[in-house]
């Protein structure tokens, strides 16, 4: 039998907001335990919830960027359940009136695009951490995360395969950066994602059972959680068994995913609207002033570089994966006045490779766009090579110096004095005559040699251009 | 010194009759000498007498404000930073806040000097104080019956004169019913009036703080520094804050009262009846007009009220779980072992009750039927409030079906003690401010009046009950023994 896969994605995002949702500590990550946990986030008696702005702020921005309905009035609710890093015994969330209704968001599989539905996105505040290391067998909490602002982004059951997720995935992650809503960074746990899996024979309407994957924190992980789930279910269902309805922890060491607790197991978690907070009233105006606000989004950026800037879909794609690369790309082209394409390719190329091999991020790059835009402005008006470029790059990146200081300094202006050239290839037509005659017997794989000559003759400084054109009228037969 | 109002205290501070290191030795000796009353569960002696120097010296530089140097007592459901606040449960018996409540900080900005911590319902669940872990408050009335509750301490050292003011809360008729019991006076402000930041939770959406004093012009001083937005509190409302003392002494004349034929029915006993009709007729001499009105959905007030106040105290009070502070049972052998038995040996039958009926209400397949008809009901009577307030200025009514009853005797009666509060509980759904002052006696018990005016009116209540009290002298009189 052939089998579909459907997959819907609960996507938590820790919003950058400097304190947290309802209490003023601090949001940093890596404190000491405990460091960053007030009165509020300990759950102490007589405390009470006051909402961080910036929170609501980022929840419709991000609402906006997915073309969602954004409520005029939303509710917090508590949901009931105990657990040692829950100091309140409940989580402030949003169950029946979330901030973010629905929107979507277009992903590209193999050159086609697919849009996705996103049924909702809400506000809630995070939980500590339960440390079951070093604590002699009892379980150490730390609260520093406890009311760290999340932003829970459920899709729509949409995707069909394990690749088709990660896409999508990929595509809200570069978004929630985009927004400069959430940092994104995986392994402190920013971008977290549930996966909800079921198969069904293809062509069958309804859905199968689900299973729940929790907690996967990686793009790899979520591709293998997934798969691993899928083969799970079909195996399942082929010897005869049936899927139930349960939550399974996905261990990436083993690569696996078991069983957490079934449906029967599952907590009743008693929501109700949560007396302490007032419903959030968002008008037109607050709306309109974040629209104003609202940054390019990803692909109209690219369509934007595509069509203004006559660049191919892989520079403008490549250019576009994250704001700050794009926003350093269009201040090169500004600050150098050069060719876009030029300055694509060296951003996308040279820069782009030296960053990935240092792990750097365009935003700490140790050539910033303006001293990158010196070296291409030189490349653009002949005074350099590229060849030459490529050593004057070497030296901008471990230096401090301006493209035009290590030319100078170094002595590598481009030679485009036409004598100069001239008496070279005049002397090296006079000493080479065997690849001469070959050449001119129809052999144009040896011009090559006499460039390389000419170059090596003039230690890279001359203009390969003239250099060409030259030896193109030496050499005529 | 103890029989004097806080007004006249005040003006004594002022002219130097007396210090108020003299007033507060004298209330502590008073503290001491009647403890059997059980009134406090802590009395910060130490910490009152060191305040008291320090309000001295402020009225002697004269920068004093009227409460400087008033002794004054908390209720220990408000949060006191460096004392412990047990919320009469045995669960916070070893709790101590590294915060004041923001009701504290005022009276503390404001240079009270605290006496001590009251005793308290546990969790605010009761009417009369004897949920208490700490044991029933007696009324200094008659020792043998309950000073109602939740705020029965409070009451009852303000009755006695164990202290010149208290704070309360009122959840369902908290303040009001032993503020009648006792024969003081008692207001429940506007929900949102007074901020509920580090006061101890119960149900979030219904509970106020408020003064408990001798008179109407005292509540009027206490309710000066209570009042106010808090931004720590998101349900605390941003309005200016009246002047309470300057219309108190406005006339009464034209003044339209509504009598809910629904709170003088069949339900209320003669006794009663007579006592408030009494009240109502001074209201008459002093101008005012009454006027028969009718609330239909009254009657729906208890049963929407223990589907609420259940619901939100079941979450509230989750946080109690023996992990972070208070009780912790001994030698748990796993984490279901430690929340069970912390929370099982811990709290008391009414709050467990309370619990389990809330997280009944709010559970799956339920809470369509409880807690959002609940919430419906709600509406109603709020609309049937708005409704009669928009034809009459204030609404007149009694405060407890009863005199004060005898100790001990509906403790295995829930439904009985819940009907005590019949007449108080609709006024905290629909979040109206109301005020309990002393209207006559019943074979020697004290009896209350409640008045009930509209959203933010609390100046208007002020004065209603000042201009009744400059006519009858029912709030001077001092249970016997305690003159």
């Amino acid at each position: 039998m052939e089998w579909e896969t459907v997959i819907g994605l609960e996507i938590h995002t820790q919003l950058a907001t400097q304190s947290k949702i309802f209490s003023g500590a601090s949001t940093a990550y890596g404190a000491e335990p405990n460091t960053q946990a007030c009165a509020v986030d300990l759950g102490l008696p007589g405390v009470l919830p006051v909402l961080n702005q910036e929170a609501v702020r980022m929840a419709v921005i991000f609402g906006m960027a997915i073309e969602a309905h954004i409520a005029p009035y939303s509710v917090f609710a508590r949901k009931n359940y105990f657990y040692p890093d829950l100091p309140k015994g409940y989580q402030i969330s949003q169950m029946e009136l979330p901030i973010v209704g629905i929107g979507h968001l277009d992903i590209e599989i193999d050159g086609i695009t697919k849009r996705i539905g996103v049924t909702r996105a809400h506000l809630e505040e995070d939980a500590g951490k339960s440390l079951h290391e070093n604590f002699l067998g009892l379980t150490g909490i730390d609260l520093n995360r406890a009311g760290t602002p999340l932003l829970e982004i459920v899709s729509e059951p949409d995707m069909r395969s394990a690749k088709e997720a990660v896409a999508y995935m990929r595509k809200l992650h570069e978004l929630v950066r985009y927004l400069g809503i959430c940092d994104g960074n995986m392994q402190e746990g920013s971008f977290r994602c549930d996966a909800n899996v079921s198969v069904r024979p293809k062509g069958q309407t309804e859905f199968g059972t689900r299973a729940e994957i929790k907690n996967i924190n990686s793009f790899k992980f979520v591709e293998k959680a997934i798969n691993h789930e899928v083969e799970r279910q079909i195996e399942l269902i082929e010897n005869g068994g049936r899927v139930i309805q349960e939550t399974r922890l996905y261990d990436s060491v083993k690569d696996e995913t078991r069983p957490m607790r079934s449906k029967e197991e599952a907590n009743d978690y008693r929501y109700f609207p949560d007396p302490d907070l007032l419903p959030v009233i968002i008008d037109e105006d607050f709306k309109s002033q974040i629209k104003a606000a609202l940054p390019e989004l990803p692909q109209a950026k690219k369509e934007r570089f595509k069509t203004a800037y006559s660049l191919d879909e892989e520079n403008a794609t490549l250019l576009t994966a994250s704001r700050q690369l794009a926003d350093y790309f269009e201040a090169v082209l500004k600050v150098s006045g050069c060719e876009a394409k030029l300055c694509a390719n060296w951003i996308t190329g040279d820069l782009s490779a030296a960053l990935n091999k240092a792990g750097l991020e365009i935003t700490d790059s140790p050539v910033s766009d303006e001293r990158l835009a010196g070296l291409l402005a030189r490349i653009s008006d002949n005074t350099i090579s590229g060849k030459i470029a490529k050593q004057v790059f070497e030296t901008l990146w471990q230096s401090t110096s301006s493209a035009d200081e290590i030319i100078a300094e170094k002595g590598l202006k481009q030679i485009t004095d036409t004598g100069a050239i001239e008496a070279i290839i005049d002397k090296i037509i006079a000493n080479n005559q065997d690849q001469v005659d070959q050449y001119r017997s129809g052999k144009d794989k040896v011009f090559a040699f006499f460039v390389g000559q000419v170059m090596k003759e003039m230690q890279g400084k001359a203009n390969p251009a003239e250099v060409n054109k030259m030896l193109k009228t030496k050499l005529a037969p | 010194m103890h029989t004097k109002t806080l007004t006249e205290l005040a003006q004594g501070l002022r002219s130097g009759k007396f210090s108020s290191l003299e007033l507060t030795h004298a209330f502590l000796a008073r503290i001491k000498q009647h403890q059997y009353l059980n009134a406090y569960i802590t009395v910060t002696e130490e910490q009152a007498l060191q305040s008291a120097k320090a309000a001295d010296q402020r009225l002697a530089s004269g920068n004093a404000e009227l409460l400087t140097g008033i002794p004054i007592a908390q209720k220990d459901i408000f949060c006191t930073l460096d004392v412990k606040t047990t919320c009469g449960s045995k669960m916070l018996d070893n709790f101590t806040a590294p915060y004041n409540a923001t009701v504290v900080e005022k009276f503390n900005q404001a240079g009270a000097v605290m006496l001590g911590k009251l005793n308290m319902d546990e969790f605010a669940m009761g009417s009369s104080n004897e949920t208490s872990y700490y044991g029933a408050v007696k009324n200094p009335w008659n020792i043998n019956t309950v000073p109602g509750g939740s705020s029965g301490g409070s009451a009852a050292a303000v009755a006695a004169r164990l202290t010149v003011c208290a704070t309360g809360t009122d959840t369902g008729g908290s303040i009001r019913q032993p503020a009648a019991l006792c024969g003081i006076t008692g207001l429940k402000p506007t929900y949102g009036r007074v901020s509920r930041y580090g006061m101890i939770a119960y149900a979030s959406s219904l509970d106020q703080g408020g003064p408990m004093t001798q008179n109407a012009a005292d509540a009027a001083i206490m309710l000066q520094t209570m009042a106010g937005f808090d931004e720590k509190d998101s349900t605390s409302v941003d309005l200016p804050v009246p002047d309470y003392r300057a219309g108190l002494n406005n006339s009464l004349a034209g003044l339209k009262i509504g009598l809910p034929k629904e709170f003088f029915g069949d339900g209320l006993n003669n006794d009663m009846a007579a006592t408030l009709e009494i009240a109502i007729n001074e209201y008459k001499k002093l101008g005012a007009e009454v006027k028969e009105i009718s609330m239909p959905n009254l009657k729906l007030a208890i049963p929407a009220y223990y589907v609420i106040a259940p619901a939100e105290c079941s979450a509230n009070l989750s946080r109690f779980d023996g992990v972070r502070y208070g009780y912790r049972c001994k030698n748990p052998v796993d984490l279901a072992d430690l929340y069970t038995r912390s929370r099982g040996e811990a709290f008391g039958k009414e709050v467990k009750r309370r619990i389990l009926m809330g997280t009944y209400a709010l559970s799956t397949g339920y809470y369509d039927a409880y807690y959002l008809k609940a919430q419906k009901i709600r509406r109603l009577i709020s609309e049937d409030f708005k409704k009669a307030l928009a034809d009459v200025d204030v609404i007149m009514g009694p405060v407890t079906p009863t005199t004060a009853f005898g100790i001990g005797e509906k403790m295995d009666d829930p439904i009985e003690m819940y009907l005590s509060d019949i007449y108080t509980i609709a006024i905290n759904l629909a979040g109206l401010p109301a005020i309990s002052i002393p209207a006559g006696f019943i074979r020697d018990m004290p009896v209350g009046l409640q008045i009930i005016g509209n959203y933010f009116a609390e100046d208007r209540l002020l004065n209603v009950a000042h201009q009744y009290q400059k006519v009858t002298n029912w709030h001077h009189h001092t249970p016997k023994g305690f003159e």
